[in-house]
């Protein structure tokens, strides 16, 4: 049994899909997903414990060996994502029925759930497998059931953020496409530890050069690095809470993972870095998306929107570590994947609680909301200061690495940016509190109960996860240490 | 100039590759943009089939007096990716006829003109 572990967590969702479709009573759907979640989330938490023991695992599809078989290889980068992935699921399985029966047709939920668990088969999909091809297939697997997740949103708008979203990821993922092809024509394998034997010896190439530039790009649009970020404001802000919980903390992630794994492992380091001067093109946009994202997020009137632009923002810093090319700065990188996913999940969560409570993200309606939900508010403060940086929380743990890493190279503009755009977090996450505990509640406002158990456990496990790590950093930041020396080192 | 016309497999997919994309970008209607997409898959379709092709091979089946075939790995990856492009099609013309109903059009600059008229 154990020698099947690796495919648990893709096979499972998948099957649990369809049955779900099938299901008609309410809380038959959300049990079943949740448990599948769960289990997942098992799954995933025991690969990570074992690659961390005793090495990367292989596992090869039907007993087919590569290169004529598909394997999934894990290994700690991997290990490392597929356990956030899953733990997100699972957290916002618990948080998701409450808010769903407020957010989506009552009579959709088992089709939500069912697009739901695709979404998840694909994200993990693409993580586990060790073969170029299947990376494109479950990125479209999980593309496709996010389109379908983000469109139920109640306000008509979300569909055109969905048709959009569509447009733009299927032209990125085309590109993604283009580029395996090229890579395929040039060494005649998709198996990723085949191809980045091969690719050294043909690295000089046009093709090669192209290959890299369609797939550069086309992962930048999946992982809406600035200016490719126009898909992300208007889909995160129409979607319902719980889909933009998820979606935030685990897509735009899942991208920045494939394009290490292919930048990294596959073409290497020295290609990326000396050869193309990936670094060039990486630093300069991460830091103008920093500042541009984080201006505009100072303006929003929507507080869903607000953090949807504020995500932008942190996705550039993620961008600017492994732009770095060194440990340091790669360890940044990897460290904030984990520490943004989970501190934006507890933010969407918060703004799903106050929906949920108010019927609406604009900030203009939460006036003295502070003293109306003061558990709720108090959490999103507490988010906002881990998004800010401030010591003791996990954004503190990836913005010293960053710094570290700047200094490192010498780097003393970047590393004032860094520090000057900490200050713009500061000031609109500035814009809720002054909303919430400076403005009195208008006068017609009627006592608010608290959101229910299963809506604030979910969300304050997040938080204290974010508290906690930002303390215990062996976890996240020695982990993304280990993850990013192997990287560097080209894999295996 | 032989290299040049040679590939012209080549230049035919990257044709269609640009008058899809063209289209996605510069059509108000989305309808035609979803087209334009289609028409942006197929050409990577072609791309990959003709790169499978071997001069003077014969279709990948085991019989006598064949000895040189075409690689079917391609060919088997498109059908994949066919699939994925009739999925990608089929979804976003529910989006499409969604909008519809939810708009009365789609057009795009009808679109964005009832947008700024609701604010």
């Amino acid at each position: 049994m154990n020698s099947h572990l690796p495919i648990v967590p893709i096979i499972l969702p998948m099957v649990a899909a369809p049955l779900c479709m099938l299901l008609r009573r309410r809380t038959f759907v959300w049990g079943l997903a949740t448990a599948v979640t769960w289990v997942v989330f098992a799954a995933c938490a025991q690969l990570l414990l074992q690659v961390s023991t005793s090495g990367p695992i292989i596992y090869t599809m039907g007993g087919w060996n590569a290169p004529i078989g598909i394997e999934y290889r894990i290994d700690l980068v991997n290990a490392y994502i597929l356990l956030l992935v899953s733990a997100i699921a699972a957290l916002v399985m618990i948080y998701a029925p409450q808010s769903a029966a407020r957010e989506l047709p009552p009579d959709r939920h088992n089709l939500f759930c069912a697009a739901f668990l695709l979404c998840l088969t694909g994200l993990l999909g693409i993580t586990i497998t060790g073969d170029a091809f299947n990376v494109y297939v479950f990125l479209e697997i999980s593309s496709l059931a996010s389109y379908a997740i983000i469109s139920v949103g109640r306000d008509p708008r979300s569909l055109k953020a969905a048709y959009n979203y569509l447009i733009m990821g299927t032209i990125g993922a085309t590109f993604i496409l283009i580029a395996i092809g090229l890579m395929y024509m040039m060494t005649g394998t998709l198996n990723m530890a085949d191809l980045a034997q091969r690719l050294k010896e043909v690295h000089d190439t046009r093709t090669i050069h192209v290959a890299f530039a369609f797939l550069s790009v086309g992962l930048t649009l999946k992982l809406a690095l600035f200016p490719m970020h126009v898909w992300l404001p208007n889909a995160y802000t129409y979607a319902p809470s719980l889909v933009t919980a998820f979606v935030a903390a685990t897509s735009t992630k899942v991208s920045i993972y494939v394009f290490l794994r292919f930048v990294f492992t596959i073409f290497g380091a020295d290609y990326a870095f000396t050869t193309i001067h990936l670094n060039a093109i990486l630093v300069p946009l991460a830091l103008v998306g920093i500042f541009i994202a984080s201006t505009v997020a100072i303006y929003q009137t929507d507080l869903k929107r607000l953090l949807a632009y504020s995500s932008i923002a942190q996705i550039g810093y993620i961008m600017l570590g492994i732009g770095m090319g060194t440990v340091t700065g790669l360890t940044a990188g990897i460290a904030h994947i984990f520490n943004h996913a989970l501190i934006k999940c507890a933010l969407f969560m918060v703004v799903g609680c106050i929906v949920l409570r108010l019927d609406s993200s604009r900030l203009e309606d939460m006036a003295g909301i502070g003293r109306r939900m003061p558990a709720t508010s108090f959490a999103f403060v507490l988010g906002g200061l881990a998004l800010i940086g401030v010591p003791f929380t996990v954004g503190f743990i990836s913005k010293w690495y960053l710094l570290l890493g700047a200094l490192e190279r010498d780097w003393w503009p970047v590393a004032a940016l860094v520090l000057l755009s900490s200050l713009l977090a500061a000031v609109y996450i500035w814009r809720f509190v002054e909303v919430a505990y400076f403005r009195p509640a208008p006068d017609d406002a009627t006592p608010i109960s608290a959101p229910p158990l299963s809506m604030q456990i979910p969300l304050w496990l997040l938080l204290a996860a974010t508290l906690f790590f930002g303390v215990q950093t062996d976890l996240t930041a020695g982990i993304a240490q280990r993850a990013a020396l192997w990287l560097l080192a080209g894999g295996p | 100039m032989s290299d040049f016309w040679g590939l012209y497999n080549y230049w035919i997919a990257i044709f269609l590759m640009m008058v899809g994309f063209y289209n996605v970008i510069a059509r108000g209607n989305l309808i035609k943009k979803l087209i334009g997409l289609n028409i942006f898959q197929t050409s990577v379709f072609l791309l990959y089939i003709s790169m499978g092709k071997v001069e003077g091979g014969s279709a990948p089946i085991v019989g006598a007096g064949i000895s040189s075939f075409s690689n079917p790995l391609p060919h088997v990856l498109i059908l994949t990716a066919i699939v994925v492009g009739v999925a990608t099609t089929s979804v976003g013309l529910a989006l499409v006829v969604r909008i519809k109903e939810a708009y009365g059009t789609i057009e795009e600059d009808e679109l964005i003109a009832q947008e700024s008229v609701t604010q």
